[in-house]
């Protein structure tokens, strides 16, 4: 079958093809956007429980919205041209005009991709140096919210398989749960004893890796009391699937109790107690090679 | 043209004496155990002194690197330099070898070394995809365990590394191997040993990465992480000794196909006449050549920590887990163009066919290619956001990261302006293709969310990523691989296969697809960790969704493996030469294609997208004579 039929006389088409694509298009958009964002932006993730979570409903909101016409152009497009373009059995093989090229159109697509992803960038850059966004930012942090200096520190400490937290405001004690009081911006001082985890409180919109060795900080701002979950989120051997636990944040009368008795357990072993470091290095290290 | 003056076949057990893959294995086997008793001799004494004698990686490492090289020599890959250095004169006898049996030995012949990949690399891809059913059964249940803990953790690594090892080279392997001399007018590839070793290796890397359950597997995943690396046990040193491996034959393969296509095309042949599929090829060799080494070295850093007890990677002693995760990275990122790339341009070499039309915006597309080529190259830092690294750099990777959606956006562009008033046939190949776009714009838009640093720090490292890369690799990669198999087996095999099994396959392998990995975004977005073995009771029947959708999806590609056997195999229906009436040299070819590929040299006055301009140029004029290799 070496036969190259030539196309049918170039022009012949004539139909608007074009216009309506770009009709359709606009008229789906202006639907379509604002109902995603109205009504897809408040249930996407992480939720409002604090204000690093509200910044990125925020953030995925505006983005949802930004993809969604980007979204309806090509299901438009491609809904017409494979339904209107389709070959019929008889002139399956007759050939289509030879369009290559149409400077128009080209740069009108690498202005337009460009613009999108130039904005995209810099709201993206703009809400991270809001306040960090809840992501882990290293030691020496660049997004820091205003009044970091007198923000409460907590310190968790990610080992093979656990979560534990030192409170370097209150003697440096170290507790096996996590008690966050309402209305409070903290610092997360963010290390690990072995391999590399990552603490990631989903709800608050937390997640920073515990490297061995490494002070990886990130800022939280809690809202009201609620139990959160936190998972690690960086695969770290065997029982990784079950490093979990559940965090509280509570009204600061509750979590001054908490934090009293906390001090009394850690009284007996305070001596035994490494003192409180930015980060730890174990011996002996565990090594298997 | 060629030449085996005797056709006297000897007995079976004759002809599997001599330098075979009968031959490798027996040699690869035997040089392990060399290699395990050598080192054990050597190294036990002072071992044992330290009371250490469980942990002699010493021993494993130099047994697997033993059984390599003794793999190589059964299949004969030390004659040829020995030949030279006897002083004999160069040639390619090994292209002459007739018959099934080529097929098991070293062959130099280009379409026999893309053959061997397509099984090759098919074999160890359902490998991994077994894997994958695996990994959705345990997580029928949110905490009832199905496997051990540290078995999942193997299943889980085994299925990356498979899938992100092998499948790097599903396209480059088998077609690019296959079709590049034959698109660019050459006899063969510039380097046909090396392009028969970069299978061989591949094949072995394969076998040892499988091994790695005798060993006690490994439980970092795909990206080898330190320092769990260092901590785990010998089965890591199968992964870190695959991985290699597969760097090396990634590298040579790379730089193979680069030297082919830059040196060897045929007259007329300029830059903007190359099939858009040998530019796709050309700008995944490049980054294929270029990041493979940084991946070598990474891992022999990491296999030297763990042997000789250095410390590049040990925070206690100086060294630094963040090296690890940059080094590994900076491969890490071009590796997933790598994976994306020749799809790219598999669906851009196939529109122009099925919608009989030109490709539309030639230059944009190849500008396209490389732009995605070159940017990779300056976006892997958003792997890790939110590990602590220098806060300072993270806009500009954001920035970046979204710039390479530039490039991939002139590809869709041009393959949307090709089907534009078309001819549009819906034959196997083209649904295939027409489907990469569905699956790589939700690959994309979603790696939007990723991207974006505040969004990242919830999607990163959750199934909402998980999702995002499948649908960009298996829907972008494997899809086109389809496509390819369809489009050009034909070709390559001179068998026709079926439209309709091809449709059936299409249909349910689509659909399950999607089934599978759109709930995963929401799965991801409500806060699943990836590689965990729990997960959130209410997440319970979102899971039990994707994974029946699994099963359907492993089902399809069984459907699809029994289809393609049984028409190889049984059916044999004939293939025409020119099954899609494409206007491409290799479909000109006779099939099967002859052992030469060309009796004159074609030269060339056009790109092969000249639909609805005038007939077919013809590949057959007066170039230079027939002649050995």
């Amino acid at each position: 079958m070496a036969t190259h039929p030539t196309t049918a006389a170039p022009g012949a088409d004539r139909a608007p093809h074009g216009r309506r694509v770009i009709v359709a298009w606009l008229v789906l958009s202006i639907v379509a956007t604002p109902l995603v964002a109205i009504f897809l932006g408040p249930i996407l993730p992480p939720g409002n429980a604090s204000v690093q979570g509200s910044g990125q409903v925020v953030d995925n909101t505006v983005l949802t919205a930004t993809i969604t016409p980007v979204f309806c152009l090509l299901l438009v497009f491609f809904v017409y041209v494979l339904t209107r373009f389709r070959a019929a059995p008889a002139t399956a093989l007759e050939d289509g005009p030879p369009l290559r090229n149409h400077n128009g159109i080209q740069v009108t697509w690498i202005v337009v991709t460009t613009v999108v992803v130039l904005s995209l960038a810099g709201f993206g850059t703009f809400e991270l140096l809001q306040n960090g966004s809840g992501g882990g930012q290293g030691p020496s942090p660049v997004a820091v919210p205003a009044g970091a200096d007198h923000m409460m520190q907590v310190q968790v400490i990610g080992q093979q398989w656990n979560w534990t937290y030192r409170y370097p405001g209150y003697g440096g004690i170290e507790t096996q749960d996590l008690y966050l009081p309402e209305n409070t911006y903290v610092v997360l001082n963010v290390t690990s004893l072995d391999v590399i985890h990552s603490f990631w409180a989903y709800a608050l919109g937390v997640k920073a890796d515990a490297n061995p060795g490494v002070d990886n900080v990130a800022y939280l701002k809690t809202k009201g009391p609620r139990s959160f979950e936190i998972r690690c989120a960086e695969l770290c051997g065997l029982w990784h699937g079950y490093m979990y636990q559940t965090g509280h944040i509570v009204p600061q009368s509750q979590f001054a109790a908490w934090i009293k008795q906390q001090q009394t357990l850690n009284a007996s072993i305070a001596r035994y107690m490494p003192k409180y470091s930015r980060s730890y290095y174990p011996d002996p290290q565990r090594r298997g090679g | 043209m060629s030449t085996m003056a005797v056709d006297v076949h000897p007995p079976v057990w004759r002809r599997l004496i001599g330098f075979n893959l009968l031959t490798g294995v027996i040699l690869g086997v035997g040089g392990w155990y060399v290699g395990w008793f050598g080192a054990h001799a050597v190294v036990a004494p002072s071992l044992s002194f330290f009371g250490d004698i469980d942990f002699n990686e010493l021993s494993l490492v130099l047994a697997y690197l033993g059984g390599v090289v003794g793999f190589l020599t059964g299949l004969g890959f030390l004659n040829y330099p020995l030949a030279r250095l006897r002083g004999y004169p160069s040639s390619l006898r090994e292209k002459e070898t007739q018959g099934v049996g080529r097929y098991f030995t070293l062959c130099t012949d280009h379409k026999v070394v893309g053959i061997q990949y397509l099984w090759g690399i098919g074999l160890f891809f359902f490998i991994g995809g077994l894997n994958a059913m695996l990994i959705r059964t345990e997580l029928l249940r949110p905490a009832h365990q199905v496997f051990p803990a540290g078995t999942y953790l193997t299943i889980v690594g085994v299925h990356g590394s498979m899938m992100m090892g092998m499948m790097t080279s599903g396209i480059l392997g088998p077609f690019a191997n296959y079709l590049i001399p034959l698109m660019i007018g050459a006899r063969r590839m510039a380097f046909p040993r090396i392009e028969a070793l970069t299978f061989w290796i591949l094949m072995a890397a394969g076998v040892i990465l499988q091994t790695t359950i005798f060993w006690g597997g490994f439980p970092t995943g795909w990206t080898g992480y330190e320092p769990l690396n260092i901590e785990a046990y010998q089965g890591m040193d199968c992964y870190i000794l695959f991985f290699a491996l597969v760097g090396i034959s990634m590298t040579l393969l790379g730089i193979n196909m680069i030297v082919t296509i830059v040196t060897m095309r045929a007259p007329g042949l300029t830059w903007t006449r190359l099939p858009i599929f040998a530019w796709g090829v050309l700008s995944t060799a490049i980054l294929m050549a270029l990041a493979a080494p940084v991946l070598v070295c990474t891992l022999s850093l990491a296999l030297f920590d763990r042997v000789v007890q250095t410390n590049f990677f040990v925070a206690a002693q100086g060294g630094s887990s963040y090296l690890y995760e940059n080094l590994f990275w900076v491969f890490g990122h071009p590796e997933v163009y790598i994976l994306a790339l020749p799809g790219f341009a598999i669906v851009l070499e196939m529109l122009p066919v099925f919608a009989r039309k030109p490709l539309w915006g030639y230059r944009l597309a190849v500008a396209g290619l490389l732009g995605v080529s070159l940017l990779s190259w300056f976006v892997w830092q958003h792997h890790i956001f939110v590990s602590g690294i220098n806060g300072d750099l993270r806009p500009f990777y954001m920035l970046s990261t979204e710039l390479i959606s530039i490039p991939t956006g002139f590809t869709f562009i041009c393959g949307m302006m090709t089907l534009w008033r078309g001819n549009i046939r819906y034959t196997t190949p083209m649904l295939f293709c027409l489907a990469w776009f569905f699956n790589f714009l939700l690959g994309g838009l979603s790696g939007v969310f990723l991207s974006d640093v505040p969004s990242d720090v919830t999607t990163h490292g959750s199934f909402f990523s998980m999702a995002h890369f499948h649908y960009t690799i298996m829907g972008g990669l494997v899809f086109t691989f389809f496509a390819a198999i369809y489009y050009w087996v034909p070709k390559m095999t001179g068998i026709q296969l079926s439209e309709r099994l091809g449709k059936i396959h299409f249909w349910w392998m689509f659909l399950a697809f999607n089934s599978t990995f759109a709930p995963l975004f929401a799965i991801g977005f409500l806060g699943q960790p990836r590689r965990a073995v729990t997960y959130a009771k209410s997440l319970q029947f979102l899971n039990d969704w994707v994974s029946v959708s699994a099963f359907a999806l492993g089902l399809s590609l069984l459907f699809f493996l029994a289809t393609f056997v049984y028409q190889l195999a049984f059916v044999k229906k004939p293939a025409e030469a020119n099954p899609w009436a494409s206007r491409s040299i290799e479909f000109q070819l006779p099939s099967p294609v002859p052992v030469h590929n060309f009796d004159r040299i074609p030269v060339f006055s056009s790109d092969p997208y000249g639909y609805g301009e005038g007939p077919a140029p013809s590949w057959t004029p007066a170039g230079a004579p027939a002649g050995r290799d």
